[in-house]
Formats: structure tokens, C-alpha cells, sequence
């Protein structure tokens, strides 16, 4: 093997170890604020799932299941699958780690459609934003966790921001291409009567864009479902936690009874924010 | 920045009169590319649109336009697809900004207006309609025709009466609550053009609106489309790769190739003197007998009978002329009918003195106005051995068109048989 000459070496990780260093020291009080501000809205989210008893939840979800997804057997399935996670023993773990899914897609969506109307709506915004996504989505995740964990210390915090990071590319991504596959005429239609760009927006745009967009949504939660499990090894609280747990006990029944909760969650919401995707 | 306000002041102050041009088109110029300008000050405007295309990669959208529309007119861009037809639509209404030129509308340079200006202007001047509707799905027929009104802020109330009525004029009327998904093309389109009457534009700009829609829909509604221009007078910049379209819906056509504006004329100066061979192939499948009036071929007639004559005279004059029959007129030269040698001399045999023409020998015959295209005389002249009188709107005669003259202008001309 020829070995690659040492004399070239870019000295990256020192740079950005330095980068970090400086962010610390310098931005300690905004990510502070930036930190309170997540940190209250995954509590009221959790105050609210928490509160809600399971004999109300479960027929709720049920209701939306027939309503929404369009068949009252979907209702059905969806109630028979929480009842299942409820006699694990895993009822509040579950409603943990939905609520923190939730408000993961609450301010990745917060962020990810205005990113991706911007996106659609200039070449350049695109093609900076590009490859930005790009390494988002693939950068292995445990990397953005350390960092998340420097910035935040434990807990739910960093395990959200290490959550939206990955999982707001595809609401940007499918943002910016709903738009731009909208109907040409009828934006040229809308322009034409003279509207704004902020009428064509709301107008036309994205309400022509809508189905493409709701599968951003979908594909957001599903990850941020993905992310928040890997959260729990920065301390988030919930069933990622419990599957942790399990593993370093070497309790492959628990270990799968909670990955088992993990997957009704995904399936239930997965079917949920798909019929929006579905529907006109 | 005093000169652009001079320059775009609101209409009202700058009224058209009629025989001044509504849309004045000036030297305008279309580059898609990089850099665009370039093109426009080297030498290569004098190029065509493949070798600027292989030297600098632009593409020519339009070369050089002028064009001149008047008020009240209905004015065809017709070509192939990529003749920059579509482009100058675009360009009137700036959906497409121009590289270089002006486009003068009421007397105001749209090209230099801001971007509020310019969305006031579209507001009260445009209304358009597209080839493939470009209809908002998720909104319902009566929305959709009320959307103009909604983006200039007109109440609810005012905006769904207004929509209501334009829907009625393109006989939607009862499809109001429906959505456009659920609608045929040609309902689809009626939604269009009702969404583009609810302004009440004073210029309507029509995209290929009947392409997309099958045969005899199309013939249709371009029927219904110059009833309704009857009415109401629009100026109607209406874009077409259909010369049978054109020639029927046209007042002026302007025919392009390649981005620019290779001829423009009447329909009947397109169709009998083509400007060259692009031209000539567009319309070589051009029947002159729809495009062709009477008003054009006719002639004065030879011999005419005056209805105070007596029928004595009249009679002499038929046989000196070697005719078997004429026109009769009255002293104010209106048409009354066609007099035969036969019944004059029936008259005459009774041997009694009769003063004038009776209204008894006088057979009343068809006549068509000036306007009358040649095609729809056919079924005249087959049923009727006359010549057919040309008449105005009062009555009086203006000509007569023969079936050998009608026959011989709708021949193609010598020549032709080669190409």
C-alpha cells in the first residue's frame, strides 16, 4: 500500500474542537436561552400527554384512526396496539417519548417550511442549502450528539436538538420540491391577476403543495421517532431509555418488549400523518 | 426618476382614443441565458437563433418586436411551438421580463414600472386565460372565477355576485359549488375565461386556450368566444398554432418563426400574399374561402334598373345588354329585387301604359353583406341562377359577386402547383 504523505494534513478536527471552544465561551448565554425555550415546550407537551389518562387517549387515538386513516378496523388496530403497550408496563415511558417526538416535529416544521419555502423560492438558497441537508442526513448521528451534549449538558435538551437536526432535512426537502413542482399556470395565473408573492404563496402554493409536504411531515416524525431513541443515551427519559437498559443487562425480553412499544408508536403515527398527505 | 413618473401616470389622465394604439410593442427583445446583454450589443444580434445559441449558449426567446394593437382588437400571435409566441405574451403582462424594448400600454411603459406598480397595473388592466387552465384545484368553481376579485381586496359579498354573473356568461351557471377536478376541459376552461371576465379587463391575453381541448369543443368555443367579443369589445391578444383559429377568430394576425415577427396582416392579406415560404407553407391548407368577403371580390353591377322606369325602358335596356335579367333599385340605390326580361314583357303585352316597374315583377333574392365570407355563399349560389347582390347594413346595393368570380379567387393562384 502506497501511504497518503503526511505532509498534507489539514488540521479540521483542531479547527473545529477550537470553533466549539469559542462557542462555549462565548454563546454560553444563547444557547442557555435557546436551551429554556425547548426545554419548556417538551415539558408542556409532556405535562399534557401525561395528563391525559389512558382511557381517554386510547379512544381518541382509536376515533382518530377511523376518522383520519379512513377505516374503523384502523381504529380499532390502533387501540388494541396502545392497550398492548400500556400492559408492558411502558404507558408513561411512551407518552415521554411522545411527547418529545412531538415536539421535536413542532420546531423542526417551525423551522423546516419557512427553510423550505426560502429554498424554493431561490436557486441560490438552494444550492447552499443542499449539501448542508446532505450532511445532515448522513453524518452517523452519535456526532452531532457530543456537541448537542457540550452545549446543552444531559437530559432532554441536547437529545431534542440532536433530534431536529436530524430529522427537519426531509420537511425542507419536500417543502421545497412541492413548490416547485406546483402547476406553473396557475401561479402564472395567480401573478397575472396581480397578486402579491405572499398571495401566490398562500394562495397557490402551498396549498398546491400541500400533499407533497405532508409527506415531509410524515417523514420527519418517523425520524425524529428514530432520533429519539439514540436520545436516550444523553439522558432523555422514555422507551430508548428502557431499551438502553435492557441491552446492558443483557435482557433480550425487556430489551424487545420496549423496541416492540417503539415500533406501535411508529406505525400509529406514521398511518396518522400520512392520511393528511392523502387527502385533498 | 421625474420622467418615470411623467411616464406612469394612471390612465385616467391618459385616455386612448380609438384609433390610437392600445398596446404598442417597441423593439422588444427576450434572451434566456447567462449574461444576456452581451448577445443584445455584440454583433450577434444580427444572428439567428442557432449560431447565438452555439456561440454564447442563450437562447433566443424573441428578435425585435413591434407590434401595434389597437383598442377593441382581436389580435392573433400565431407559430409553431418555440416562436416566441407564448414568450410575448409573457412579456406584455411580465410573467417574462424582457432583455431589451418597451411594451406601451394606455400610454404607459409597462417595462419600467416597480414591482407595485406593476401588481396595481396587471389588477386593472389583465385578464388572462391558459392553455391548461391553471385553475386552483382545492377551491370551487365560483372561487376560483371570484380569485381576481380576491387578490384586489373586493368584498365577499361584491366578489361571489360579480363571479356569479361571468360564470352565467360562459353558461356555467349551477356548477358554482363543484370543484375544477370534477369538471370536462371545456368546462374547465369556461372557468378560465369567467375567471378572466370577472375583472372586466380592458385587455384579455389568451394562451392557447382551445389547444388542449378536442375538436369540436374547440369550434365551440370559439363561437361562443367571438359572440362574446361582440358584446364586449375587448382588446383580445389571443396566442394560437392553429391558422384555422386564427383566420376565424382574427382581426390582425402577426405569424412568428424563430422569435420573430415574420408577417402580419389581416387574415386575408396573410392568406393571399404570404411574405415568404414559412409563411406560404402555414397557409398553403388555408381554405381563401373562409378568409375571403365579398366585400373583396365584388364588383359594380353592369346593369342596374331604376324602379321609377317604366318597363318599356327597362326592357331595352335588358336587350341591349343581352341580359335576361337585373337588379332593381329605388333612387336611394337600395336593393329592392331582381327583374326578369320574361315578366317585363308579360307587362308589356297587355298593352296597357304602365308608368313604373310594378313591385309584382320584382323578385326579392338573398343578398349577403361585405363581411360575408365566401364559404357561407356557396349555398346561395347553388340555389339561385343570379349573381348575389352585396349589400350594407341600410339596404343599398354596393356590388355583385358571381359564381365565376367566387370560383376563381378561392382557385389557387398559378404557380402554386409546384409548392
Amino acid at each position: 500500500m502506497v501511504e497518503f504523505p503526511e505532509m498534507i494534513d489539514i488540521p479540521l478536527a483542531k479547527a473545529i474542537d477550537a470553533g466549539m471552544e469559542w462557542l462555549l465561551t462565548h454563546l454560553d448565554g444563547f444557547f442557555d436561552a435557546i436551551g429554556f425555550v425547548i426545554l419548556q415546550v417538551v415539558n408542556a407537551f409532556e405535562a399534557v400527554f401525561l395528563f391525559l389518562p389512558w382511557f381517554i387517549l386510547i379512544p381518541l387515538v382509536g376515533l382518530a384512526g377511523w376518522k383520519l386513516v379512513g377505516k374503523w378496523k384502523s381504529g380499532i388496530v390502533f387501540m388494541l396496539l396502545l392497550i398492548l403497550i400500556g400492559s408492558f408496563g411502558y404507558w408513561e415511558l411512551a407518552m415521554r417519548t411522545l411527547a418529545l417526538v412531538i415536539a421535536s416535529v413542532f420546531f423542526s416544521l417551525l423551522m423546516g417550511i419557512p427553510l423550505g419555502i426560502q429554498m424554493a423560492r431561490s436557486d441560490r438558497t438552494q444550492s447552499i442549502l443542499q449539501p448542508i441537508l446532505d450532511a445532515m442526513q448522513t453524518m452517523p448521528s452519535f456526532v452531532y450528539l457530543i456537541p448537542a451534549l457540550m452545549f446543552f449538558g444531559m437530559g432532554k435538551v441536547p437529545a431534542m436538538f440532536a433530534t431536529i437536526i436530524y430529522a427537519v432535512p426531509p420537511v425542507i426537502r419536500l417543502t421545497n420540491v412541492g413548490i416547485r413542482t406546483v402547476d406553473r399556470e396557475a401561479v402564472e395565473a395567480s401573478q397575472a391577476f396581480g397578486a402579491t408573492p405572499r398571495q401566490v404563496l398562500f394562495d397557490v402554493q402551498l396549498p398546491l403543495a400541500k400533499p407533497s409536504i405532508m409527506v415531509g411531515v410524515n417523514q420527519t416524525t418517523m425520524m425524529a421517532l428514530a432520533m429519539v431513541v439514540m436520545g436516550s443515551m444523553i439522558g432523555a427519559k422514555g422507551l430508548g431509555m428502557e431499551v438502553l437498559i435492557a441491552i446492558s443487562r443483557i435482557e433480550v425480553g425487556q430489551g424487545f418488549e420496549a423496541g416492540l412499544s417503539i415500533v406501535i408508536l411508529a406505525i400509529i403515527i406514521d398511518r396518522i400523518t400520512h392520511s393528511f398527505s392523502e387527502k385533498k | 426618476m421625474a420622467e418615470r413618473n411623467i411616464r406612469n401616470q394612471p390612465s385616467e389622465d391618459l385616455p386612448v382614443r380609438k384609433d390610437e394604439p392600445q398596446v404598442l410593442i417597441k423593439d422588444l427583445w427576450k434572451v434566456f441565458g447567462r449574461d444576456p446583454k452581451r448577445v443584445l450589443k455584440s454583433d450577434l444580434r444580427e444572428k439567428s437563433k442557432e449560431e447565438i445559441q452555439k456561440k454564447t449558449g442563450c437562447i433566443l426567446g424573441m428578435k425585435n418586436i413591434n407590434l401595434s394593437i389597437k383598442k377593441g382588437q382581436f389580435y392573433i400571435l400565431m407559430g409553431l411551438s418555440g416562436s416566441g409566441k407564448s414568450t410575448l405574451i409573457r412579456n406584455i403582462i411580465r410573467l417574462v421580463n424582457p432583455t431589451a424594448g418597451s411594451v406601451i400600454i394606455n400610454g404607459q411603459n409597462v417595462t419600467k414600472m416597480s414591482g407595485e406598480q406593476l401588481l396595481q397595473f396587471r389588477r386593472k388592466t389583465f385578464g388572462m386565460v391558459f392553455q391548461h387552465y391553471g385553475l386552483l384545484p382545492h377551491l370551487t368553481v365560483l372561487d376560483n372565477a371570484a380569485y381576481g376579485l380576491k387578490v384586489r381586496d373586493v368584498p365577499k359579498g361584491e366578489r361571489y355576485a360579480k363571479a356569479m354573473r361571468t360564470l352565467e356568461t360562459v353558461g356555467l351557471k349551477g356548477w358554482e359549488d363543484y370543484y375544477p377536478g370534477s369538471l370536462s376541459g371545456g368546462m374547465q376552461q369556461r372557468v378560465g375565461l369567467a375567471r378572466a371576465l370577472a375583472n372586466d379587463p380592458e385587455i384579455l391575453l389568451m394562451d392557447e386556450p382551445f389547444s388542449g381541448l378536442d375538436p369540436l369543443i374547440r369550434r365551440q368555443m370559439q363561437d361562443e368566444l367571438v359572440e362574446l367579443q361582440e358584446k364586449l369589445q375587448k382588446t383580445i391578444i389571443f396566442v394560437t398554432h392553429d391558422l384555422h383559429e386564427a383566420l376565424k377568430l382574427g382581426d390582425r394576425i402577426a405569424i412568428m418563426r424563430n422569435g420573430e415577427v415574420v408577417q402580419e396582416g389581416t387574415p386575408e392579406e396573410i392568406v393571399t400574399q404570404p411574405a415568404d415560404e414559412y409563411v406560404q407553407e402555414f397557409v398553403q391548407d388555408a381554405s381563401p374561402a373562409k378568409v375571403l368577403t365579398a366585400g373583396s371580390i365584388m364588383e359594380p353591377a353592369k346593369v342596374l334598373l331604376y324602379a321609377w322606369e317604366g318597363p318599356k325602358t327597362a326592357l331595352t335596356l335588358l336587350l341591349s345588354n343581352k341580359r335576361k335579367a337585373a337588379f332593381v333599385v329605388d333612387k336611394n340605390h337600395k336593393l329592392l329585387g331582381v327583374a326578369k326580361d320574361e315578366s317585363l314583357a308579360k307587362l308589356l303585352d297587355k298593352g296597357e301604359y304602365i308608368e313604373k316597374i310594378p313591385q309584382s315583377s320584382i323578385r326579392t333574392v338573398p343578398t349577403v353583406s361585405e363581411n360575408t365570407i365566401l364559404e357561407d355563399m356557396f349555398s346561395i349560389i347553388t340555389h339561385n341562377p343570379y349573381p348575389v347582390p352585396v349589400v350594407n347594413d341600410d339596404g343599398r346595393l354596393m356590388g355583385v359577386v358571381t359564381t365565376d368570380q367566387i370560383f376563381e379567387s378561392i382557385t389557387p393562384a398559378e404557380g402554386d402547383e409546384n409548392g
